[in-house]
Formats: C-alpha cells, sequence, structure tokens
C-alpha cells in the first residue's frame, strides 16, 4: 500500500512532518497556557495553597468592564499607544524619506538608526529613568545649559509630562525600526510612475501623497500593526521609569494586569483582564488582516 | 464575501485552536502525574534519613540589604560543614521580585523555594494564604527572650510565630551638620513644624535649593514615609475593630502638610518620583539638608568614593507634629524589619528551620554585624556591645541611633489585603502631593478602597 | 548653478542633524555615565564629559574579584547566560521554524491558512498572563533555574515571529527554481535544504538576528523563572542594580553598555540582512 501513495499524500505527509515540531512547541508554550488561564477566568481564585476555587462565569470579566480604573487604564494604554505609533510612523517615514534623498551622510543617518533599536528596553528604560532624574539627569542639564529653564523640573513627578515622556523613550527606541522599514520600501519603489506624474505637472506635494504613499501601504500597515500590537501591551519600560506613577498616570493596562495578578493575588481577575487585552489587540489586528491579508499570495 | 471567508477562517482557527490544546492538556498533565509521586518518594525517604542523602534546600533572599551575598554564602558553607546531609542553595535576587516569586513559586509543589526571606509587610498575605509554615513550636525559650520582642511581632500573628527574625530595620531622621551649622542653626528639629522653620533659614540663606528629600514615589517607600508622619501626629491607620481611620483629621493634616511642604519649595518636589536611592543621592551630593531614609545611607555618607558630605552626616530621633509632641509623642517612625520563614509546603522543614536557627544565632548575627545589626538584645549592653561598637568605624553611631530610633516603629497594618490596599494609599498620597484631588477626597477615596477590601 | 545643486542638499543634510542628535544623546550620555565615578556622577549641571573617567564600572563586571557588591559581581555571568540562551533560541527557532514554514507556504495540505494566522494570533496575549501556567509545567518537570526553562518559554513569542519572517521570505524565492530541483528527482527536504535555504541566506540571517535581538531583550520571564545564577539573564541583572535602598547608576549604566553591546554590534554587521528582512516582511506581511 505505501509504494501506492501518489505524490501529493506523500506531499501531505511531508508537510505534517516539517510542520509539527513547531506546532508542538507552539502548543505547549503558549495554547496550554492560553487555555488554562482562560479557564482561571472564569473564576474566583483565592490565592494559596487551600485555593477555592469558586465559579464565578463572566464575573470577572464583568467586575472589570464596571470598574472605572480599567477604563482609565484602557484610556491611558490607547494613549500612550495611539500618540506612541504615530510619533513613530510620521517620523519614521519622514527620516525614511530624508535618507532617501540622499543628504550628505545618509549612509551614517542609515547605520546609526540600527542603535537605538538594538538596544534592549531595560537598558533603554534604565537610560531614560536616569536622563529624566529631577536632580542629576541629562535633560534638566541640557534645559538649564541651554538657558531653556531657570530651575530643574521633577519630570516625572507631573502626571501631565509622565506618560508623555514614557512614550518619547518608547519613540527613541523603536522610531529607528519604522525609519529602516519604511526606508527599505522607498528604496524598492520604482521611480517611473513618479516621473510620468512629474511631466505630468505634479508637484512634489502631489506625487508623494498620490504616488508614494499608497505604493507605500503595505509597508505602512505592517509598521502600524506591529508596533500597536507591542505598544498595547506596553510593560517592561513602565516597570523600569516609572512603576505605574505618579498617581497611576503611566499605569497601563499590562501593568495593572501585572499587578492583579502577582501584587494582588487575584489571578482570576488578572486572567480576565490579559483576554480583555487580548480582545483588544486581537480586534485591531482583525482590522489588519481584512485589510492587509491576500489569499492569493498563499 | 472575501471578508465572510477571512470570518470563517478566524472562527476556524479558534476552533483548532481549542481542539488542539484539549490534546495538549492531557499530554502535558502527564509529566505531572508522574513527577508528584517521585517527589513524594524523596520526601519520604529524604526526612527521616537526612544523613544518608545529602538535600539541598533552597533559600530566596534579596542582596541588596543586610548581609552582603559573599557572607551568606560563607555562612551557609560553614554551616554545611557542620551537617554534611544538607546542601544549602541561597538565591539572590533583587527586592522588587521577591513578593512576585513567592506567590509564582507556591502555585507548584514541591515549591520553588523552601524558606524565603519576608518583608514585615507580608506575613499576613501569606498567612492567609496558607504559604507559611506555622513554627511556634520549634521556638525555644532562649530565642523567644533573646531576640527583640519587637522582632517577634513582625512574625507573630494570633499567637502562632510563622518565621524567624532576621533584620531590624527602622526609616531614621538624619541631617547635614556642615549645612545647619552655616544656617546657624543649632539643634536638629524635634518637630516637623520645626523642620519647617529651620528649612526656611536655609533656604533663604540658598544654602540648598531644596532642603529635604523623601522616597515618595508610587512604591511602598511613600507608605513607610506617611507612616512616619501619621503616627507622629497622633494618627493611625485603623481603629481598633479594623475600620479605616488615616482619613481623619489627623491623617489629612499630615497629608495637607507634605503637600504644603512641596508647594513652598521645603520638600524637593522631585520626592513624588524618588525613591530611596535618590533621596539618597541629593543627601549624599549635599543638595539636601535633612532625609529620611533607612540605616545604610549613613555608612554611604561616610564613603568618600560615594559621597561629597563625609563626616556631615548624623542622625536626630525622628521629628513628631507639633500635636503629637504634645499629646506625649517623642518620635515615631516606621517599622522595615523582614525576617525568614519556611514555606508551608516544602519537603525539608527540618533541615531548613536547622539552617534559619544557624543563620539568626547570636554568633553568626555578631560575627557577620558590619553590614546589620543583631537582632539579639544582650549585644546591646556590656562586653558584647563594646565588641559589637567595634566591629566597623560607623557602629559607634549607628548601634546608638538604632536603640534611640527603633522603639518607636510604628507597623504598617497587618491585613491580609495589605498590597492592595497600600497601592491604594500610595495613589492617594501621589493624587494629593500632584494636586490631582484634595488631601481630604484622596484619603476618603483610599480608605473607601480599605472598606471595601476587607469586606 | 552649483549652488542650486548644493543647497538642497545642504538643507536635507542640516535636517539630519536633529535626528542624530535625537539618536546619539541618550547613548552617549548613558556611555559618559559609565565612566564616572560616584561623586562627579551627581555633579549638577552634569559633566558632560567626565572630568575624572574611571573604568571601575567596568573592571567590576569584568574582573568580579574587584567588585565590591554582588550586582556587578554576577554580570559577567549573566551576560554569559544571555549568549547562550539567546543563540541556543535562534539556533532551533530556525531550524523548525523554516521547515514549518516552507511547508507553510509550499506544500498545500489543508491547514496552511489556519496555522499561518494561528501562529500570528498567539503574538496577542500579554506574556504576563501566561506565566503562572507556564511556571507550574516547568517546575513539574523540574525546569526551574535552569537556561532550559527560558529556552523553551522565548519559544513562545520567538517561534511564531520566525515562522512569520522566513515564511514571507520563503515565498519570495522563484519557485521555478523548486520545480527544475524536483524534476532532477529532489525530494522536498533535499529541496528545502539544497535550493531554499541558501538561496534565503539574507531572510535566515535577518530572522537570526530578529530572534536574537528578541531573546537577547526579554524580560519578565527571566525575572520570575530564574533566581540563581545558573540562568539569571542580563536584563534581570540590570533591573537589580536598582536596590530596594539605593541605585548603583553608573553600574547600571557600564552594564547597559555591556548589555547593548552585542545586539549593536551584531544589528550594525548585518545591517543589510536586517533591511532586506525588514523589506520581506514589509512587502508580503
Amino acid at each position: 500500500m505505501k509504494l501506492r501513495l501518489n505524490l501529493r499524500q506523500k506531499d501531505i505527509g511531508i508537510a505534517w512532518l516539517l510542520v509539527i515540531p513547531s506546532l508542538l512547541v507552539i502548543l505547549g508554550v503558549t495554547l496550554w497556557p492560553i487555555i488554562y488561564t482562560f479557564f482561571l477566568s472564569f473564576y474566583n481564585v483565592q490565592a494559596g495553597l487551600n485555593a477555592v476555587r469558586t465559579f464565578v462565569g463572566l464575573d470577572n470579566y464583568l467586575t472589570m468592564i464596571k470598574d472605572q480604573v480599567f477604563w482609565e487604564t484602557i484610556g491611558r494604554t490607547a494613549y500612550f499607544t495611539g500618540v506612541s505609533v504615530s510619533l513613530e510612523i510620521v517620523l519614521g517615514l519622514a527620516v525614511a524619506q530624508l535618507i532617501t534623498s540622499k543628504p550628505w551622510g545618509w549612509q551614517f543617518l542609515r547605520f546609526a538608526l540600527i542603535i537605538p533599536w538594538a538596544v534592549p528596553t531595560i537598558v533603554n528604560g534604565a537610560m531614560w529613568r536616569w536622563i529624566y532624574s529631577s536632580d542629576f539627569g541629562a535633560l534638566n542639564g541640557l534645559l538649564y545649559q541651554l538657558g531653556l529653564i531657570r530651575h530643574y523640573i521633577p519630570w516625572l513627578s507631573n502626571p501631565n509630562y509622565a506618560m508623555n515622556l514614557v512614550i518619547v523613550a518608547d519613540v527613541w527606541h523603536m522610531m529607528p525600526f519604522v525609519a529602516l522599514v519604511m526606508q527599505a520600501a522607498l528604496a524598492g519603489l520604482s521611480p517611473e510612475l513618479e516621473e510620468a506624474a512629474a511631466v505630468d505637472g505634479a508637484n512634489a506635494w502631489q506625487r508623494f501623497w498620490l504616488i508614494r504613499l499608497p505604493l507605500l501601504r503595505p509597508a505602512l500597515l505592517v509598521a502600524l500593526v506591529a508596533r500597536t500590537v507591542d505598544a498595547f501591551r506596553v510593560f517592561d519600560i513602565v516597570y523600569i521609569i516609572t512603576a505605574g506613577g505618579p498617581a497611576f498616570r503611566t499605569a497601563t493596562i499590562t501593568y495593572l494586569t501585572y499587578l492583579t495578578t502577582f501584587a494582588y493575588g487575584k489571578q482570576g481577575l488578572g486572567a480576565a483582564l490579559s483576554f480583555l487585552i487580548s480582545a483588544f489587540i486581537l480586534v485591531m489586528a482583525f482590522i489588519y488582516i481584512r485589510i492587509l491579508y491576500r489569499p492569493e499570495e498563499i | 464575501m472575501h471578508s465572510h471567508s477571512r470570518f470563517l477562517d478566524l472562527y476556524v482557527i479558534l476552533t483548532v485552536i481549542l481542539v488542539a490544546a484539549g490534546c495538549q492538556t492531557t499530554a502535558t498533565s502527564a509529566p505531572n502525574a508522574t513527577a508528584a509521586p517521585a517527589t513524594a518518594v524523596s520526601n519520604a525517604t529524604a526526612a527521616p534519613t537526612a544523613a544518608v542523602a545529602p538535600v539541598t534546600i533552597h533559600i530566596l533572599t534579596q542582596d541588596q540589604a543586610g548581609m552582603k551575598p559573599a557572607e551568606i554564602d560563607q555562612i551557609a558553607r560553614d554551616f554545611e560543614a557542620l551537617n554534611p546531609g544538607i546542601k544549602v542553595s541561597m538565591e539572590y535576587v533583587g527586592y522588587d521580585a521577591i513578593h512576585d516569586k513567592i506567590v509564582t513559586a507556591m502555585a507548584a509543589n514541591p515549591p520553588g523555594y523552601d524558606a524565603s526571606m519576608i518583608d514585615v509587610i507580608w506575613p499576613d498575605e501569606f498567612i492567609k494564604a496558607g504559604y507559611l509554615l506555622d513554627v511556634t513550636n520549634r521556638i525555644t525559650p532562649e530565642m523567644k527572650t533573646g531576640i527583640f520582642p519587637a522582632s517577634w511581632n513582625g512574625v507573630t500573628r494570633g499567637g502562632k510565630v510563622y518565621g524567624m527574625p532576621w533584620l531590624m530595620d527602622v526609616k531614621y531622621f538624619m541631617y547635614n551638620k556642615d549645612i545647619l551649622a552655616k544656617a546657624g542653626i543649632a539643634n536638629p528639629p524635634a518637630t516637623w513644624e520645626e523642620l519647617v522653620t529651620q528649612a526656611k533659614t536655609i533656604k533663604d540663606k540658598s544654602l540648598v535649593e531644596f532642603p529635604i528629600n523623601w522616597s515618595w514615589n508610587q512604591k511602598e517607600g511613600v507608605v513607610c514615609d506617611f507612616t512616619a508622619l501619621l503616627f507622629g501626629n497622633g494618627g493611625a491607620f485603623l481603629d481598633a475593630s479594623g475600620k479605616p481611620i488615616f482619613n481623619n483629621d489627623k491623617g489629612v493634616q499630615v497629608l495637607t502638610w507634605m503637600k504644603q511642604t512641596i508647594d513652598e519649595g521645603i520638600s524637593n518636589p522631585s520626592a513624588v518620583s524618588s525613591d530611596e536611592g535618590a533621596v539618597e543621592a541629593s543627601f549624599l551630593a549635599g543638595k539636601a539638608a535633612f532625609a529620611v531614609n533607612w540605616m545604610n545611607q549613613y555608612a554611604d555618607s561616610n564613603n568618600p568614593a560615594s559621597s561629597q558630605i563625609v563626616g556631615n552626616a548624623a542622625f536626630a530621633p525622628m521629628p513628631v507634629f507639633a500635636a503629637g509632641a504634645a499629646a506625649g509623642i517623642k518620635s515615631a517612625s516606621v517599622d522595615g524589619s523582614s525576617s525568614f520563614a519556611i514555606m508551608a509546603t516544602s519537603p525539608y522543614k527540618d533541615q531548613v528551620w536547622k539552617f534559619l536557627v544557624y543563620l539568626t544565632s547570636n554568633e553568626i548575627q555578631m560575627k557577620f554585624s558590619a553590614e546589620m545589626l543583631p537582632i539579639w538584645q544582650n549585644d546591646f549592653s556590656g562586653a558584647l556591645l563594646t565588641e559589637l561598637e567595634g566591629k566597623t568605624p560607623t557602629n559607634p553611631v549607628t548601634v546608638p541611633a538604632f536603640l534611640a530610633q527603633f522603639p518607636y516603629a510604628n507597623e504598617r497594618p497587618t491585613v491580609p489585603y495589605y498590597n492592595e490596599g497600600s497601592a491604594a494609599l500610595q495613589l492617594a498620597i501621589q493624587e494629593a502631593l500632584t494636586g490631582v484631588k484634595s488631601p481630604k477626597d484622596a484619603l476618603d477615596a483610599a480608605a473607601a478602597k480599605w472598606v471595601e477590601l476587607a469586606g | 548653478m552649483r549652488w542650486r545643486k548644493i543647497l538642497p542638499k545642504l538643507l536635507l543634510t542640516l535636517c539630519t542633524l536633529p535626528i542624530l542628535f535625537f539618536i546619539f544623546f541618550p547613548v552617549l550620555w548613558l556611555f559618559s555615565t559609565s565612566l564616572s565615578n560616584q561623586v562627579e556622577l551627581y555633579a549638577v549641571p552634569p559633566h558632560w564629559i567626565p572630568q575624572h573617567p574611571v573604568l571601575r564600572n567596568y573592571l567590576e563586571i569584568i574582573n568580579p574579584a574587584l567588585a565590591t557588591t554582588a550586582v556587578p559581581r554576577t554580570f559577567a555571568v549573566a551576560l554569559w547566560n544571555s549568549f547562550k540562551i539567546s543563540s541556543i533560541v535562534t539556533i532551533v527557532c530556525l531550524v523548525i521554524g523554516s521547515m514549518a514554514a516552507y511547508a507553510l507556504v509550499r506544500i498545500s495540505f489543508g491547514f496552511n491558512q489556519v496555522i499561518r494566522v494561528g501562529v500570528m494570533a498567539v503574538r496577542m496575549v500579554p506574556e504576563v498572563s501566561l506565566i503562572i501556567p507556564l511556571y507550574v509545567i516547568a517546575s513539574s518537570l523540574q525546569l526551574i533555574n535552569k537556561p532550559i526553562v527560558l529556552i523553551i518559554t522565548y519559544m513562545s513569542f520567538a517561534l511564531p515571529y520566525a515562522i512569520w519572517l522566513l515564511a514571507a521570505y520563503f515565498q519570495s524565492v522563484p519557485i521555478e527554481l523548486e520545480e527544475a530541483a524536483r524534476l532532477d528527482g529532489c525530494s522536498r527536504i533535499g529541496i528545502l535544504f539544497r535550493i531554499v535555504m541558501p538561496i534565503s541566506v539574507p531572510g535566515l540571517v535577518s530572522t537570526a538576528m530578529f530572534v536574537f535581538l528578541l531573546s537577547w531583550d526579554e524580560f519578565f520571564y527571566a525575572l520570575i523563572f530564574t533566581s540563581t545564577l545558573a540562568a539569571k539573564t542580563a536584563p534581570v541583572a540590570i533591573a537589580e542594580f536598582i536596590g530596594r535602598y539605593n541605585i548603583n547608576i553608573n553600574g547600571m549604566m557600564a552594564g547597559g553598555v555591556l548589555v547593548a553591546i552585542p545586539p549593536v554590534l551584531l544589528a550594525l554587521v548585518f545591517q543589510r540582512y536586517i533591511v532586506s528582512g525588514m523589506t520581506v516582511g514589509a512587502v508580503k506581511g
């Protein structure tokens, strides 16, 4: 019988053979924990050895949805995500444009962009925390020496500044990534269309908006979605720079999940929170799939 | 049409995920099932015949306060030499990680650690969760009477003892002698009101911009400082029935005072984002005349490698408010002690206890007292006191400072929901300090949260 | 005439200056701090270039015998752990990831789309929420505090990412080459290893870079799953410079520079591949 297997069936066997190691790993290290957490999210879990787990149905989800803190935190996280991702995209695109127009030293600029992106997140957080230091930080020192401020400013003590300062740290870290993606995409565009448009009398601005940007759409969307998914789950940088302060003004949704699960010992509630986060991200990713996913390519 | 098929795709994906995970659940639980009896067997054999098969005990502690890791490692090696059946594996991590690690480690059985350092604010939560072993019957009369009663309070709940005291710490009030002298101030402040007056003098003479710094960032440090101030004003966290009263007049006065000192430039406005490290940095740079901090700041201030104020730091009793002083309160600070507790599910309870007794014994604590003061009372009198004071150049100053301040250490509330309650309090204090809410509104909201948590 | 050409170029070049400043100011400050002693660290206004530069912060890390505190003493070990763990994760991800990616894009076996999209979907759950179940499994398998626990858990984010990138890359390999090879009697596996992988070296290198960086960067799993030197990683060691009572800022910055050097060097050396990997990811995503 085996000899009679046709090529297609044999291929299917090989395909499974190739896929199975990865599938096993992914099932073991992500799907099983996800399912476990999913079940937990329907229970009231008293942290502890003789933990009484009581089934509470959707209570954890409802508690969160009714909790003002939850929505404030979602709002803050959306603010962080919206502002940092748009800054990264806009600045990244601008920097990519700049490199493409080849000013003197453009190779050096492209080379330099790699550095912030390769700096580990924890180092990035520690570095900015020190830059923002009220009494000894570089930001105050620089502004003071330039004569822009007369007194050192306690940056991270100000509830209106703190989140924006975390955003600056994130933009420093990830804008170069967007710029490199955009620059690579720009380099791949053929100049003919734009040259033709120029012959037809389109000015540079029109050419950018009407021709270049639409052609960049796939690259833009990849950058947008990759950054959105990561920014919405931001944790490390908040943990290191502000620990959620001042007055909870930099506590993002993942940070709240962390506090709920570990510090407050409410694992069921934490599990529900993480699924709410995933739901938000899934909605965003779904929009991404709708726009980008082209079945004919597979 | 296309969008429909995409919906379908997602649906299919989710189904596959669920089905696949269903299979996976049983697959991963298999090793779980086999692992459990294996450990049970090793428990049964290891406990009675410790001398035959060496057991390894895992102990979690921090690498940042108290004895240095190298010293504890030394103690562990000495212990192993005396007890051939026991191997001690010390695990040193950052303080911020310990609580989360205990919570995670206890989800497994046997737990990841056999014993851990426990901060003074954790026992209630961990006891309620059943994590800590009741060691009441293991405590000898010598231990009971030899160790400071305050240390026992930190590990005793409802008459039962849940750990061995390890490190006694308390927040201290320190000042810069040089700055006070330049300002013409003879004595450090006895009350917080006096501190404000002195600070204004110092500010007027432009000696420093912000005379005092605090650790009021959104972590436990702000609650520690608030505790000292609250008790110094004759306030308290909870009444006899456990109802929060930190939002009464006394509490509101304290928080209003904190906010006011920031507005007047007496407290460094960066306090709202400063931890103890930042407080120490500004004090050691000579940018603060006063600082409220833990003991270690003193030794650091005399280290020329890190300090610009060598020889200028001095202790004074933690001030109180005038109202508190009128009510007879001499000083008020906050307890920051820690202990070692055995995990209730540890298979090696006896071996761990043996090690903890050794680690906290008077001989060991005396021998390694350069980095932390002993918990044994008799080390603070007679010949042992002389020996203790001779251990380091700073001990002649820190030992009397400790003896003067420790009796006035106040406890933060001993409730199982402390972490969440503390977070609510941190939020309230920071909201008031940053002007988001009035002190009264902020504390009322926190008190309401405490009531909710208690219910 | 010449000015008309030079002026725009000059203006553009001037535009690069604030960007370069934004990029370099923080890292140069990081570097400067790492060379400062404790006293100079707290100078006001800051000494941009240390007047008394010291190498002590680095020496303490490189030669643990000099270190006076635990964190720098153990930092070199943490760096080495990070290197080991990230390298192994990278190799495993490349091998099994490229197998899966190839099957997903080249052999229609009925579940291609499902698996491909599913692989992406698992990236959306925050890792904070997977820690406790992962700990329970790892602990029942006696893996806690061993590098293997991080190698396995890092797969949870590294492998989907690798599959996603490699699938995008393999798709760009001309299928005609494979067809020719098949006619010559090459097996599927043979095609993968002899034809597709050699052509895809840029994609493999860039995937390796991304996976290595992700693993090198990871903090939270490492924080919870390891506490001994056997497996503690460099990001955790960085965080430990922040003590309960004080912060060793210049030590932390020296550590930060050392942790940043390997990925920055790798990224600079393989810059060409990274950009090409990004392009493929961006165009074919």
